[in-house]
């Protein structure tokens, strides 16, 4: 599967789950899985980090 | 039936290694969004086991653990956790109170007040939300005109950021201490190299092994209880002037640096610690 944002090939772990975030090696653009039927991979935009975010 | 619940809202390194140190463990372990989650504050939830609360959101965090532990659900760490080390002046408090040395820090209310208290005490300050973390809002006043625009810059933003916490800025060298605890034991501890004077790995820090002594381990122990935490990432510098110095403790560690460079397998160690603790 290719980056929505640059089409660099994302590396996509086979055992990868939904909300998982994907970053793009390419443009560093965040992904996550919004969705996963075997193979069938679908992506949105991560949210950005928030405000609040942290340890 | 579950034995432990990793309640997240993004899955990073982190809480996918919990998932798959669990399924190696062979116990029930269940993975919870809470973005998807809505609880009935009426009625207790059944299934959870013990909760890891691994929320990145502070908020959405502190938030969820009051609901979950309010309902009789164990979660690590606990509300108060939550509530003491998801605030610097509070664990200031706490430290002092529990022995552990920290830096020295003032609380100003207003901009006046904090322009007036560096006059008195002097620069170089390091000021820093009460609330906040990556290091962010965090900055080095090293002098009255530095000083002026950035408190300046925060008095239109969220209330918080009116609440001045200003430390002393402390001379070490150029790194600082992150140790991973996991009840009374330091599991592992990395350096955190920066040429920045801020060294959060967030920020481009390099992480490198830090041998545990029991100096560092007896302070970590204290620091933890202070906030009454479980599972907890302590912080600290080497002072030039007082030695060891505890300058945070955090809530919701990130360990997956510490696990690259020490190899030990934090993950699998929290849930020994969750499954055999109190419930
Ligand atoms: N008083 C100080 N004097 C010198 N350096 C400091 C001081 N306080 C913090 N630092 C540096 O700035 C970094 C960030 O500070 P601190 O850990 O308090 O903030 P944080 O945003 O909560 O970080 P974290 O991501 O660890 O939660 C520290 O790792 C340390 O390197
Ligand atoms: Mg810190
Ligand atoms: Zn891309």
């Amino acid at each position: 599967m290719n980056c929505p944002e640059c089409d660099a090939k994302l590396n996509i772990p086979e055992d990868a789950s939904v909300g998982e975030i994907i970053s793009c090696p390419d443009c560093g653009a965040d992904f996550e899985i919004s969705k996963k039927e075997g193979s069938n991979i679908e992506l949105k935009q991560a949210e950005t980090v928030g405000e609040d975010w942290g340890e | 039936m579950t034995d432990v619940t990793i309640l997240y809202d993004s899955i990073r390194w982190e809480e996918k290694s919990l998932l798959e140190a669990g399924k190696k463990k062979n116990i029930n372990i269940q993975m919870v969004d809470c973005k998807k989650l809505a609880l009935d504050l009426e009625k207790k939830p059944e299934d959870y086991g013990v909760v890891i609360q691994r929320c990145v959101s502070y908020y959405r965090n502190l938030h969820a653990t009051a609901a979950l532990e309010g309902l009789g659900v164990k979660v690590i760490n606990c509300l108060n956790t939550g509530v003491f080390a998801g605030n610097k002046l509070f664990t200031h408090m706490l430290l002092k109170k529990f022995g552990v040395p920290t830096p020295d820090a003032t609380v100003a209310f207003s901009k006046d007040a904090a322009l007036e208290a560096l006059e008195t005490n002097g620069y170089p300050k390091v000021i820093k939300p009460t609330v906040g973390s990556w290091g962010r809002l965090i900055s080095k006043l090293n002098d009255k005109e530095s000083a002026e625009g950035i408190i300046e810059s925060r008095e239109t933003m969220y209330p918080i950021y009116q609440i001045h916490y200003l430390e002393e800025f402390v001379k070490r060298p150029p790194r600082d201490i992150r140790a991973i605890m996991v009840g009374d034991k330091i599991v592992a501890a990395i350096y955190r190299n920066s040429e920045h004077w801020k060294t959060n790995m967030s920020l481009g820090g390099t992480a490198e092994p830090c041998k545990v002594t029991q100096e560092m381990e007896e302070m970590c122990i204290k620091a933890k209880n202070a906030v009454q935490g479980d599972i907890v990432g302590v912080d600290l510098m080497e002072s030039e002037e007082k030695g060891l110095v505890v300058h945070e403790v955090n809530n919701t560690t990130e360990y997956k640096n510490t696990v690259r460079v020490c190899g030990v397998d934090i993950p699998s160690l929290m849930l020994d610690y969750a499954l055999k603790v109190e419930r």
